[in-house]
């Protein structure tokens, strides 16, 4: 059985209706694993043995008559900087490699409360930051479109992982463009909510006014109906939201204002890559919807702005790694000075480090106006544009990459390359928006996605677009072949 | 934006990092890159705009201040790198 075959609602449906086993299912996945992680790299545990007993105990709930959710006895992954109970969660870093957190992340206890099947844990750029996933102490994640392609980041592994089949759906987390990028480039579909939208508890920090977790899926009701599981208020984050349900919306997209930003197809972006995104937009015309000429001209502004927060917040968040309480110890060290010193010196790598000096940089006496704060601003003045065009349209749609997946090493020796490419996502983590992605395409035979970004807790509207988008076109049903199977007909 | 040794040293320091000298002379390069590109904020006119630390118009959350289990203090000291009798141990700080 290849997973790919049916989207992760259908597998439920399937296991609730007793056409497939809890268990039977899961060794689908796992086997699916043992195939295509030599080529991919996609994991950095995987848990063979606890996913068949969680598949098993999942089966019994049901045979009980337990009532679970749509994706109960569904495989799945997740992203290895978001805990799990004496579960290794690394955060791609030497700093985390052997720590096993004592509880789990908010989300992933509703998953299992839910009845999921965790098979893996992704791997990921250190700490989340990168957009290639080149920076993990356990190695680069390889694109199943071309193994010798970066897959994206820094959910990089759980986007490949869901692309090549290995898993129905995951969750990853999103900075400043962490889902959203990855899925572009391995040709899935994700969400990042909006902030507040899903509790942080239990995930490792980052920047914690951008972070937020999301869903990855191969169909974009998949990642709703995931994201539905996980979502809520948390008394453990007391950002977390809650919302009431969602009224039951019309599908389709007829009468949507649609916001197209037209310097968002200018300079800096691939003619190859802008060109299906654009025939999105006639494609979401044809359906009915209106496009709306919008201008977002801080745009700009965005990436300066944000890697000044982020790696503020950064610098800051990371201080905890001190050799003390958990994780990675310098040896050797006979003050705790020099316990510090070696324990952050060689249990870091070099973008984390970067980014922490960057951050204490901005941070500093004497620099704090003309960063930090400048940046603060900027994200206000970022903030009020979109209030502005959303007065105008319902949902936002541009490019999410200005590439396709590079090759990996093409970029790594140049950090602010790299920072460049997450041009059209980071605005959004910095005024809190949702955002969402779906295949809209390929150029020289890789995925091209598309991002909707929607006002502050109307999911709802970007769902029923990229709904109705996958309903239109079948970008998104487009599989890369797995290590050694003959190019599909 | 130039970034000299003295600035180097002083963020190693401020970060708690140490870097080895090739590590520090990429640092340089790099960071005199990225700082300049953060430079181009400058050309944004904020005046009279107060900033933004966080998304959302937050509010306060209280709740019960009720006493309730924390987590078990063995399970806590696992993951510590070395631990005695309940504690956590760290190199001698005080002579």
């Amino acid at each position: 059985m290849d997973l790919r075959d049916y989207t992760a609602l259908e597998a439920g449906k399937m296991v609730r209706e007793r056409q497939i086993g809890c268990e039977e299912l899961t060794r689908h996945a796992l086997r699916a694993i043992a195939e295509t992680e030599p080529a991919l790299n996609a994991c950095v545990t995987v848990l063979e043995e606890e996913a068949l007993a969680s598949a098993r105990a999942v089966q019994a709930r049901l045979d009980a008559g337990e009532t679970l959710s749509p994706l109960a006895g569904v495989p799945m992954v997740i992203k290895d900087n978001i805990c799990t109970a004496g579960i290794p969660t690394t955060c791609g870093s030497k700093m985390l490699e052997t720590f096993r957190p004592p509880y789990n992340a908010t989300v992933y206890a509703r998953l299992l409360a839910a009845g999921a099947v965790l098979v893996a844990k992704t791997n990921l750029d250190e700490f989340a930051m990168g957009g290639s996933n080149e920076t993990s102490h356990f190695g680069p994640v390889h694109n199943p479109w071309d193994t010798t392609r970066v897959p994206g980041g820094s959910s990089g592994g759980s986007a490949a992982s869901v692309a090549a089949g290995q898993a129905f759906y995951a969750l990853g987390s999103d900075t400043g463009g962490s889902i959203r990028q990855p899925c572009a480039f391995c040709g899935v579909s994700g969400v990042k909510p909006t902030y507040g939208a899903v509790s942080r508890y239990g995930l490792i920090a980052y920047a914690s006014s951008l972070d937020q977790i999301g869903t990855i899926g191969r169909d974009i009701r998949d990642c709703a109906a995931a994201l539905r599981l996980i979502e809520g208020r948390d008394e453990r984050d007391s950002t977390s939201v809650a919302r009431p349900p969602e009224p039951e919306a019309p599908a389709g997209v007829r009468g949507l204002k649609i916001g197209i930003p037209a310097n968002y197809f200018g300079k800096g972006i691939d003619p190859a890559v802008a060109a299906p995104v654009q025939a999105a937009a006639r494609t979401f015309e044809e359906m009915g919807a209106a496009l709306v000429d919008i201008e977002l001209p801080l745009a700009e502004y965005a990436i300066p702005a944000y890697y000044v927060v982020a790696c503020a917040e950064a610098s800051s968040n990371l201080s905890r790694y001190d050799g003390v309480k958990y994780g990675f110890a310098g040896a050797g060290a006979e003050s705790l000075e020099e316990l510090y010193l070696r324990t952050r010196s060689e249990g870091f790598g070099i973008e984390v480090k970067r980014r922490i000096m960057l951050g204490a940089f901005v941070l500093s006496a004497g620099y704090f106006d003309a960063y930090y704060k400048k940046a603060m601003q900027a994200r206000e003045l970022i903030q009020r544009d979109f209030d502005r065009v959303f007065t105008r349209c319902d949902v936002i749609l541009s490019p999410n990459a200005p590439t396709t997946a590079y090759k990996i090493g093409e970029n790594i020796s140049d950090p602010l390359k790299m920072y460049l490419g997450d041009v059209y996502t980071v605005s959004v983590n910095l005024a809190g928006l949702p955002g969402v992605t779906v295949p809209c395409g390929f150029a020289d035979g890789l995925p091209v996605g598309l991002q909707l970004i929607g006002r502050a807790f109307d999911e709802a509207t970007l769902f029923r677009a990229a709904a109705a988008f996958q309903s239109e076109t079948d970008f998104h049903r487009q599989r890369p072949n797995r290590p050694g199977e003959e190019a599909r007909a | 934006m130039t970034i000299d040794d003295a600035l180097i040293q002083y963020l190693e320091e401020l970060s708690k990092l140490r870097l080895a000298p090739e590590e520090q002379a990429a640092a340089k390069e790099d960071l005199g890159k990225i700082l300049g590109y953060m430079q181009t904020l400058s050309a944004l006119n904020t005046e009279g705009v107060e900033g933004l630390s966080h998304p959302l118009a937050n509010e306060n959350v209280f709740r019960e201040d009720a006493a309730r289990p924390s987590a078990a203090r063995a399970a806590i000291l696992d993951n510590a790198p070395r631990q005695k009798d309940g504690c956590f141990v760290v190199p001698k700080t005080v002579e």
